[in-house]
């Protein structure tokens, strides 16, 4: 018998128990759509933290020079963490030659940053994640002033007292008000805010609109290093992603020398770009996809439990059938195909069901909730696989004992 | 014709394969079961042969094991001991795969329940064979159309068999054992579940075959029924007891 009789024989079958049919393949519908919904979230999120989130931390063709790590990846030992402390600091002195390595398209700024507490006259203190920072750092992190005004040459070189503020923190501090020209106080001394910068969004609930940016040289510095001339790190962005590994590697070069790092030695810097925290966030998705996966499965293995069972009787109800099928000739593959098939349509239909369930329950998460869902191809596909692997899986034991059968003793039973 | 003495022969020679003549040949064939511990010898050494063409009774009380030796004939069931050749080929040392399709080739059944799938018209039962022997659909369609049309039954080929009468189902279940085109019809108390009118007609059927040149082996405990082939032979006590040919019944047809 041909693969294809077989599989029509299945639809046959299914379509004469419609109800039954439903209802055994309710199990893998059931596991299929807790599947694609849940990875359609983990993809979701993926996709936010890929184009947004990441694009929004760490620009684009761009890497940071950091004495260590910002992001760190799983479990930093003891032994890292103490060589991290003991690395030197990135100074000053280093952004000269630094930027006289950088092809001369590049944008560069050093920075420092900190969370600390920001006062007003007008809210309750806020804490706020302040950066002070030298060169084209809000160009680079494509932060734009919406109302006021952007730091002026003036305001960089001479380190004036002025921040621009980020939406959130403006409405805290400054309900009802504008909020450009007012003071702010942090550290006991104040400073004029000139801007109002754009909203950064959010993620996970979390906002990034709590921001303060201040010159370097302005005195809040002094609250964010704790040893003179030392910064937190610098940023360089070039024109091209092709040019961001030659950049970086004369940027090594330069910090190698300075650190007077003999050949063997490893770097006691680093050089991070957005491909690191996605590295983090790719960590992180690789648990969720396996919870995603794993608790689905157990909806799974329900459903194949349920379709074993319901061949199981199909094969005692139709005991007699198979015989009439042996006694004209059906070898033993070919009830074994018979079986198969029917439990591989049931569940693969189940699969189908869940899958189109699923990308509506995604749908509906998108629209009803701030997660942020995308169906992934690659999930489908998953799901026709293991609706058909349950299939197959579960019809293994039936089918064979189907197959199996003695054609007299299956004929003498009605 | 057959003599007594030719079938001596053809018996007597253990493990050679009869003349292609002779369709059926068992030669001491037993078959024993073991009933929860107790062993019932069904088959005591059965020795038969059948040439083409014929049409043979099998006869017998129940539990002379004439069951045992339709299962046998027809593939369905293996001999303990002893040889079966069916059409040139040893059946008693086949395999599983290989005696379905020996079933599927050589074996057209008829039952007394006549077996047909409650679910499937009666094309499609008639095509079931041909699904298990690979013929392609179109060809399916026809040949089973015109297996249908041999029995009369061509108008009703869309019906279920519950929505067909005892009589045609049977039809139906005939034509399904001549669509393979097979070397013997095989057919179990035939009439068994049908009236007497039914039955006259079925027989007619048969006859009819029998003198297309079909062979024809029925398994009846009705003489009336045994009446109509052409050669009786009664089992007892799972042994050949008796194996009558009427050449008068032969010559009274015109053959």
């Amino acid at each position: 018998m041909k693969f294809f009789e077989a599989v029509r024989l299945a639809f046959a079958t299914i379509r004469v128990q419609k109800l039954k049919s439903f209802f055994t393949a309710l199990g893998v519908c059931i596991g299929v759509m807790f599947l694609i919904t849940v990875v359609s979230i983990v993809e979701g999120m993926g996709k936010y933290m890929e184009n947004e989130l990441v694009g929004k931390l760490i620009a684009i063709n761009s890497f940071e020079l950091r004495h260590r790590p910002s992001i760190n990846i799983g479990d930093v030992s003891r032994e890292t963490w103490l060589e991290y402390n003991r690395r030197p600091r990135i100074l000053e002195s280093d952004v000269e030659p630094v930027v006289a390595a950088l092809p001369t398209d590049a944008l560069w700024a050093m920075y420092s940053n900190g969370s600390i507490q920001v006062e007003s006259s007008f809210g309750k203190p806020r804490s706020a994640q302040i950066t002070a920072f030298d060169g084209q750092y809000l160009e680079i992190k494509k932060v734009g002033v919406t109302t006021g005004r952007s730091f002026s040459q003036v305001d960089i070189s001479t380190g004036t007292s002025v921040v621009v503020i980020g939406p959130d923190l403006a409405k805290r501090l400054f309900p009802d008000l504008n909020a450009v020209d007012r003071q702010v106080k942090i550290g006991g001394r104040f400073y004029t805010v000139i801007g109002v910068g754009e909203s950064l969004g959010s993620a996970f609930g979390m906002s990034f609109d709590n921001y303060v940016y201040a010159p370097f040289r302005s005195p809040v510095h002094r609250l964010l290093n704790p040893g003179a001339h030392q910064i937190d790190g610098m940023i360089v962005q070039v024109a091209t992603a092709e040019a961001l590994p030659d950049a970086q590697e004369s940027v090594r070069g330069i910090m190698r020398a300075r650190h007077q790092l003999r050949p063997a030695q490893k770097d006691n810097f680093v050089l991070e770009t957005s491909d690191t925290a996605l590295e983090f966030w790719n960590k992180i998705k690789s648990y969720l996809v396996l919870a995603g996966i794993a608790l689905p499965a157990i909806g799974l293995v329900v459903g194949a439990i349920v379709i074993m069972n319901i061949m199981l009787v199909a094969v005692a109800e139709r005991t007699h059938e198979i015989g009439i099928r042996k006694a004209l000739g059906a070898k033993r593959r070919d009830i074994l195909l018979q079986f198969m098939i029917e439990a591989s349509t049931l569940s693969t239909f189940g699969a189908a069901m869940g899958i189109a369930l699923g990308a509506i329950g995604a749908y509906a998460i998108r629209t009803m909730t701030p997660m942020p869902t995308y169906v992934a191809p690659w999930s489908i596909v998953v799901g026709v696989l293991i609706g058909a692997g349950v299939g197959i899986i579960s019809g293994v034991y039936p089918a064979s004992r189907a197959s199996l059968l003695d054609p007299v003793a299956a004929l003498r039973q009605e | 014709m057959t003599t007594t003495a030719e079938r001596q022969a053809v018996l007597t020679a253990a493990n050679t394969a009869p003349d292609k003549d002779w369709v059926i040949v068992t030669r001491g064939v037993c078959r024993e079961y073991d009933m929860g511990g107790e062993i019932v010898r069904a088959l005591r050494g059965v020795d038969l042969a059948i040439r083409r063409n014929e049409y043979v009774a099998i006869m017998g009380p129940s539990g002379s094991g004439k069951s045992t030796l339709m299962n046998t004939i027809g593939c369905l069931d293996t001999p303990n001991s002893g040889e079966y050749w069916l059409n040139g080929q040893k059946a008693s040392e086949m395999k599983d795969d290989e005696l379905a399709r020996v079933r599927n080739k050589e074996i057209g059944f008829v039952f007394q329940t006549f077996n047909l799938l409650p679910r499937a018209t009666a094309l499609a039962n008639v095509e079931l064979p041909l699904v298990y022997a690979g013929v392609p659909s179109a060809e399916r369609h026809a040949r089973a159309k015109e297996a249908l049309e041999r029995v009369q039954l061509d108008k009703r080929m869309g019906h279920r068999p519950n929505e067909l009468s005892g009589g045609q189902r049977q039809r139906v279940a005939i034509a399904r054992a001549l669509v393979n085109r097979p070397s013997i019809l095989l057919a179990d108390e035939p009439t068994g579940n049908l009236d007497s009118t039914t039955s006259e007609e079925i027989m007619r059927v048969f006859e009819e075959l029998a003198s297309q040149g079909q062979t024809v082996i029925m398994v009846t405990h009705e003489p009336d029924i045994a009446a109509h082939a052409r050669r009786v032979i009664v089992l007892r006590d799972g042994v050949v007891a008796s194996d009558d040919r009427r050449e008068n019944f032969t010559t009274k047809l015109g053959l």
